[in-house]
């Protein structure tokens, strides 16, 4: 018996494993995203929403948005939206604002993370202008009103009364500096 | 060459010798047992009546998660690598494993992986308490501190698990003496073959999956958290994406022993050779597109639901083939019950009750209702210890005296039979009337209505702890004061290249490769 065959079936099996490895850490996550995607399910918002000139408003139709605002581990930052809960017809574009103080001694930056339920709701909630799509700076002890601008679409399947938008605000002040492109927080708007 | 086993302690330390090898992994996955019988014993002690008796719901929790953990890496999955260390270079006609020094490594890593795992019960905030399938956030944002050793155990198993598998596989398809076809091969070593790939496809999933908790838990990624962009879900998906294949891990070289057993004592050979080849690489493809049936309560699209039901109902295929060749093979045979035999058939008899509550479970709609009920835990102690554990014993009583070259004692062998028969269908039948009348799974406690069958099913669980006892005591006596076993074959009626070895075999057997026909 000669030992290269064996070998050259053990280098091939742990390429396999690696590559598996490599498979369920990087590839599943990503994959399972974009089929939740595709399925509709997860609560997951999507990116900046630009509204046509033709929006239809739906008048008879009243829909409650409420908003959950969370912080993320030890982040230590007051975080509130300014109001709970509005009533917005279909198709009407509205403004909230979310409030955000830093207390500590440090200047930070945050990152929020939205979600929405129900899930089958979040294909259907459009943001147009966000905090979320972008870092929040705030100097130490400073605060800010930081806005929201959203459409429900009048598609909203018809057994969805009320939507919940949830944010969860990260702390990235450490990240910053390391890889200011690639932000990998951001992409999840 | 002709050189015995090195003395003393060195000779375990520094072993690379198979059968030594293969002997270590047995008596560590018997200690395993004995240890997550332990837990077994004290989940059953409390559930005999309703209220808090014995110990805290915390406790209870852990132990459910450990006996879970230990039964299944620990005491079944290494059990079966043991039997390949043992089996499959005397079954292909080679003098040994391919790779002796990792062989070594692999088995040497596991006591290391399952003390990291035990020390947490001794630790504070006590031991994992999220159930063997750690599900997130249970097992990341809840767990106790103790989870990062659970990880880290895990990676260990699985770094053994993955190690004997590339060993199996490279052992398999390199070292098989001349003439031995692949379709010749036993049917043991075909099924540790396509075991052998099962585990190194999804073992490093599960590795990725545990290491996914590990950087939620301690680097703020957020994989499994919704409130940072992640998923629960997705733990899920990963999850199961091992973990089915897993149960066919655990299951497949048991179909190859009783394929190895039943021709013995029929005095026939092995109905559909060829269609049990097919059958179980079918059921090792089609276990990596059904994971979903685990989950059918997380809000799948319907769509989902139905794609993952008739997938799961398509395994009943080429399982009802194995089982069909397993009863053709016997009809007609001139049959003896020896105590090997008695476990085979009682294996497929309540094998095949538990692939059929495994179909009920994967219908989607009647899932929704039996999810983490009894009936579950009915369902896969009936594959996993009727199936694994009774597939086992069969194979230790059955090759036990070509090992030693002892005889075990026929009536104690077959009194720890009928003692585990009535033991586990006393356990486990009830459990499936206590999962239809609603008793969920994994509660320290239930309503009074179901105390009746909870008493029932805990006497049998201390009679099959009982017999596993007495089945350690008939090994031992063998090993110690045993008969001899006749010089080459035990079973008359017994095919195989380690057949035609003296019992116990020599320490290197084959250094020629034999003649295969």
């Amino acid at each position: 018996m000669s030992a290269r065959p064996i070998r050259k079936t053990a280098i091939k099996l742990l390429f396999t494993v690696v590559l598996m490895f490599l498979f369920a850490v990087f590839v599943m996550p990503p994959l399972y995203d974009v089929f939740c995607e595709i399925a509709g399910i997860g609560g997951k918002t999507e990116g900046q929403y630009e509204e046509s000139e033709d929006q239809i408003v739906d008048s008879e139709r009243v829909v409650r948005v409420q908003f959950v605002a969370t912080n993320n581990g030890a982040m230590p930052w007051e975080f509130s939206p300014t109001e709970y809960q509005v009533k917005v017809n279909p198709g009407a574009s509205t403004a909230v604002e979310f409030y955000a103080r830093n207390p500590t001694r440090r200047d930070m930056v945050a990152q929020a993370i939205p979600n929405v339920a129900p899930a089958n709701a979040a294909p259907y909630f459009h943001k147009t202008e966000c905090f979320c799509f972008n870092q929040q700076e705030l100097k130490a002890g400073e605060e800010a009103n930081m806005g929201l601008v959203f459409i429900v679409d009048p598609e909203l399947p018809a057994n969805v009364n009320t939507i919940t938008l949830s944010y969860t605000l990260f702390d990235i002040t450490n990240r910053e500096g390391e890889d200011n492109q690639s932000e990998p927080l951001a992409s999840l708007n | 060459m002709a050189h015995g086993p090195a003395k003393g302690i060195g000779r375990w330390l520094y072993a690379t010798n198979h059968k030594d090898i293969g002997t270590m992994y047995l008596w560590f996955s018997f200690a395993m047992f004995i240890l997550g019988g332990a837990f077994a014993m004290i989940i059953r002690a409390e559930l005999f009546a309703p209220g808090m008796q014995l110990i805290k719901p915390e406790f209870f929790n852990q132990m459910t998660t450990m006996h879970g953990l230990i039964m299944v890496f620990g005491a079944i999955m290494p059990a079966f690598v043991g039997l390949a260390n043992w089996l499959i270079p005397m079954q292909i006609g080679a003098p040994d494993m391919a790779l002796p020094r990792m062989n070594n490594l692999s088995f040497w890593i596991l006591p290391f992986g399952f003390s990291l795992l035990a020390a947490t019960l001794f630790m504070e905030g006590g031991a994992p308490n999220f159930g063997w399938t750690f599900y997130a956030p249970l097992s990341t944002t809840y767990a106790p501190p103790t989870v990062n050793f659970f990880i880290f155990g895990v990676h260990i198993i699985g770094a053994s698990s993955i190690m004997g598998s590339i060993n199996i596989i490279a052992t398999v398809l390199n070292l098989r003496a001349p003439g031995m076809t692949l379709m010749k091969m036993p049917l043991f070593v075909w099924t540790w073959l396509i075991t052998a790939f099962l585990l190194v496809a999804v073992m490093p999933v599960l590795a990725g999956a545990v290491t996914m908790m590990l950087m939620d838990i301690n680097f703020g990624t957020s994989f499994f958290d919704a409130a940072g962009g992640g998923d629960p879900v997705l733990f899920q998906h990963v999850f199961w994406f091992f973990g089915h294949p897993e149960v066919y891990i655990i299951i497949l070289p048991a179909f190859g022993v009783i394929s190895a057993i039943i021709p013995t004592f029929s005095r026939k050979p092995l109905f559909g050779y060829s269609s049990m080849v097919y059958a179980t690489s079918a059921i090792a493809f089609l276990s990596f597109i059904v994971w979903a049936h685990h989950m059918y309560t997380v809000g799948m699209p319907l769509a989902g639901e139905l794609y993952f039901m008739y997938a799961t109902m398509l395994i009943a295929v080429p399982t009802g083939v194995k089982v069909f060749n397993w009863i053709a093979t016997m009809f007609g045979g001139a049959i003896s019950y020896e105590t090997p035999m008695l476990f085979s058939i009682a294996f497929v008899i309540l094998f095949t009750i538990g692939g059929f509550t495994g179909l009920m479970l994967a219908m989607a709609p009647a899932d929704i209702q039996y999810h983490d009920s009894y009936f579950v835990v009915a369902h896969f102690h009936y594959v996993m210890v009727a199936g694994a554990v009774f597939s086992m014993s069969a194979a230790v009583y059955y090759w036990l005296p070509k090992w030693t070259g002892k005889m075990y004692s026929e009536a104690m062998g077959k009194t720890h039979f009928w003692l585990a028969f009535i033991g586990f269908n006393v356990t486990f039948f009830p459990q499936h009337f206590l999962g239809l009348a609603g008793m969920p799974r994994r509660y320290a406690d239930y309503a009074l209505q179901f105390t009746e069958w909870n008493m029932v099913s805990t006497v049998g669980a201390f009679i099959y702890g009982a017999a596993q006892i007495l089945f350690l005591y008939n090994v031992i006596r063998t090993i110690v004061a045993g008969t001899p076993a006749p010089e080459e074959k035990t079973w008359e009626g017994a095919e195989g290249l380690e057949w035609t070895l003296p019992s116990p075999p020599p320490f290197h057997s084959f250094s020629t490769p034999p003649e295969v026909k």
